[in-house]
């Protein structure tokens, strides 16, 4: 068995392009979850938003790159603001309700035939999508550490999805602590206080809803132009569910919580598929299947959803009495 | 249980065998109904070019393993190729047989592996007429496929409103939104699974597993997490985060264990449609549908004149008011639990007899449960009847104007809609919505 082959896949996937794509949607989920306490189940769709808005720009309109990127984020915005109005006035489940149902209704939609010649149905949109953007690319040879192999586009795509999550997490800091942030988080612990104190409940959790929207079409937009290729049956649910993992790992309404529950759950979930697969091959575990790996990490996912929003609500390394989740 | 594709000529030359093989899959799916079993199973369908054309001498092979069949389409360009079995096979297309200029839109639709389950037959394909775009559904408004609708719509309500009430009990007297109801549904059909397999009738099998599931995922479930939980006074957002960990954890754990191909039970797989004039019903639909309504109704009666229902309606009114009177809230919270699971047991078994039993099937529904419950109004029995029924309809109704593989897509607007206009649902009051 080889234990650094093990070790090294799991720490270059902590800091690969999927963690960083997590990473970008728990941070929005942070804002809306965490900060302001709107229960989004569809964070999956601002992401399919994003990816799908370059790969529908670029390669079935040909159009630049450059132009797709704004688009995507103004078609994030108008989805925030869909969502956002029937449900932020109502109790909080009717939000987790819709925003599940519209991160199916996108995803459907854009698997389905009739529009397939846009969406490119079940197969997706394949393509170089993300060309612009690897053509600035100042590295010129691949990376390979002991525990670390990245391609030469790989490298790009990390450092400058790295230094985007810094400047995100910076914004995010600034705000929390201004009086926009200190507003968001007295919705989340008595919205009645708030309103009762002049502040629109509605238009602060329409924002927060908008900008953790906008995180997760940057992960998306990622998604895209890293993976050159996107199809619907990524865009799933468990993507929103592995966000929330990650965000509770890490700590809800703690600035750096997605970034360390990022790196975390991937290292740990790479550790335990790649971990499993070796001894399967190694014929030292003789009860399970290579295909059984995806279901088992499916169900610590699952496990440690539940034991951490039981448990440790407030993350692995965070503090209960910054966090009183309000019961409405 | 129309569809159809075409090949098409031209500049962008396309073929519809996507189309078709959904149509394919939602006919074996929605109209099941098959003839006696000798007649055997077959894929069937035509190939028309896009001039509506019939493809001839077209060659089709079907292959699964330990059996190849190859056939060529007739003079009207129908084929038929007879298998052994349900079960998975991939179907393709001999690209040197089609006639001069013809070609796929994609190359990957040359070879599809396709779903047949057991005993088809039946399944009619006429084809899209005019209009472009390659949906599965050719709209042709014949009051025979609007009757046929209506009572699959009446049927699929009926088996909603199990799966609603249940969630809507649950709702109302604990304020608990369960995102893992989906699998109550699923544990159900897999509980009546494993009785069948053991050797039971489904007719035994299936009352033994709605009991065992109402005691074990309800009742056992109320008991180990979500009492003690209630007790930690966890808010119920947190509780709503820890109903997805659960559905998460209770499908993948049946995936691990049951595989991810379908099953189905051992009875009545392959039953033959009751002709009804122009309608076509498979008796044992009909048996389901029965027993549903009578538990429906029985449920509803319960709720208004046993006393433990009573007490479950001024639980979901205001749990410390009924508290204060001496109604012991947390025995109705069990019994509410029992029943849930209950309904929802035989709603995933009358699931997975009708269609069949794969590890989210509960899933695929719960968002379609959601729907019927914010449409009746969340938290009102009589409501999630309605609204199961409203969305039932709509969704199969809503096939003679969208493609069928949308029309999940068609009831989840619906929800949205209502939502806009009428927040509370149509029977909701308007203190709940909060």
């Amino acid at each position: 068995m080889d234990f650094s082959f093990v070790l090294g896949q799991s720490i270059t996937q902590a800091l690969g392009v999927t963690a960083i794509i997590y990473c970008l949607a728990a941070m929005g989920l942070n804002l809306q979850f965490g900060y302001t306490g709107l229960l989004n189940f569809g964070q999956v769709a601002f992401a399919a938003i994003g990816a799908y808005s370059i790969g529908v720009i670029v390669i079935s309109f040909g159009a630049s790159l450059w132009a797709a990127i704004p688009i995507g984020l103004v078609a994030s915005v108008a989805l925030a603001l869909v969502l956002g109005i029937p449900t932020l006035r109502l109790r909080a489940d009717y939000l987790a309700i819709v925003t599940i149902a519209t991160s199916e209704i996108i995803r459907l939609m854009v698997r389905s035939i009739a529009l397939r010649d846009t969406f490119g149905g079940a197969n997706g949109i394949n393509g170089k999508m993300g060309q612009a953007f690897h053509d600035l690319n100042p590295f010129h040879a691949d990376i390979d550490l002991p525990f670390l192999t990245w391609t030469r586009q790989d490298l790009w795509v990390v450092t400058v999805g790295w230094s985007l999550i810094a400047i995100f997490t910076l914004a995010t800091w600034l705000l929390v602590r201004s009086p926009w942030g200190r507003v968001v988080k007295g919705i989340r612990e008595d919205e009645n206080a708030v309103v009762s104190l002049g502040k629109n409940a509605y238009v602060y959790k329409m924002q927060a809803l908008i900008l953790g929207g906008l995180l997760g079409t940057v992960g998306g937009i990622v998604w895209a132009v890293a993976k050159q290729s996107v199809q619907p049956d990524n865009f799933v649910p468990d993507v929103t569910f592995f966000s929330y993992t990650i965000l509770l790992l890490g700590g809800a309404a703690r600035v750096f919580g997605p970034i360390v529950g990022a790196i975390i759950f991937w290292f740990l979930l790479v550790f335990v598929g790649e971990f499993l697969n070796q001894m399967i091959a190694a014929g030292w575990i003789t009860f399970l299947l290579p295909t059984d790996i995806g279901p088992i990490r499916f169900i610590l996912v699952g496990l440690g959803l539940m034991g951490l929003m039981i448990f440790r609500p407030q993350g692995m390394f965070g503090d209960k009495r910054e966090l009183a989740l309000d019961a409405r | 249980m129309l569809g159809g594709f075409r090949i098409r000529t031209g500049i962008r030359p396309r073929f519809y065998i996507g189309a078709f093989l959904t149509a394919i899959a939602a006919c074996l799916l929605l109209a099941f109904a098959p003839s006696a079993a000798a007649a055997g199973t077959a894929i069937v369908g035509t190939l028309k070019g896009p001039d509506g054309a019939a493809l001839t001498n077209v060659s089709l092979t079907a292959a699964a393993e330990g059996f190849t069949e190859t056939v060529s389409t007739g003079a009207d360009g129908a084929f038929r190729i007879e298998v052994p079995k349900g079960g998975k096979y991939q179907l393709s297309v001999d690209e040197g047989t089609l006639p001069a200029g013809i070609t796929f839109s994609k190359p990957a639709d040359q070879s599809r592996s396709i779903l047949v389950l057991m005993g088809d037959k039946k399944v009619l394909f006429t084809f899209a007429s005019g209009t472009d775009g390659g949906s599965a559904t050719a709209s042709s408004f014949t009051w025979a496929r609007i009757s046929q609708l209506l009572v699959d719509g009446l049927f699929f309500g009926i088996l909603i409103a199990l799966g609603a009430v249940g969630l809507n009990l649950i709702f109302g007297t604990t304020g608990l939104t369960n995102f893992s109801h989906g699998e109550l549904l699923t544990l159900g059909a897999f509980t009546a699974i494993v009785l069948n397999e053991l050797g039971l009738n489904l007719i035994i099998a299936a009352p033994i597993a709605v009991v065992i599931s109402a005691i074990l995922w309800g009742w056992g479930q109320n008991k180990i997490l979500w009492k003690p939980l209630r007790r930690r006074k966890t808010g119920l957002i947190a509780s709503m985060v820890v109903t997805i960990g659960l559905a998460i954890t209770i499908r993948y754990t049946l995936l691990l264990f049951f595989g991810g191909s379908p099953r189905s039970y051992q009875q009545f797989a392959g039953q033959s449609g009751l002709e009804f004039g122009p309608v076509s019903i498979t008796p044992k639909s009909i048996v389901f549908a029965v027993l549903a309504a009578i538990a429906i109704t029985a449920t509803v009666i319960w709720l208004q004149r046993s006393r433990i229902g009573k007490a479950t309606r001024a639980v979901s009114d205001n749990p410390a008011l009924a508290s204060a009177t001496g109604i012991d809230v947390e025995r109705v919270i069990s019994v509410v639990w029992i029943l849930g699971a209950g309904l929802a047991a035989f709603a995933g078994i009358y699931l997975g007899s009708t269609q069949d039993t794969t590890w989210n099937m509960g899933q695929r529904l719960l968002l379609v449960m959601f729907a019927a419950v914010t449409l009746g109004g969340l938290g009102t029995i009589y409501g999630a009847i309605v609204g199961a029924l409203v969305v039932g309809m709509f969704v199969q109704l809503s096939t003679l104007f969208i493609p069928t593989e949308m029309k999940t897509v068609g009831a989840l607007f619906l929800m949205i809609i209502i939502l806009l206009v009428r927040p509370q649902g149509i029977l909701g009051r308007r203190e709940r919505v909060g």
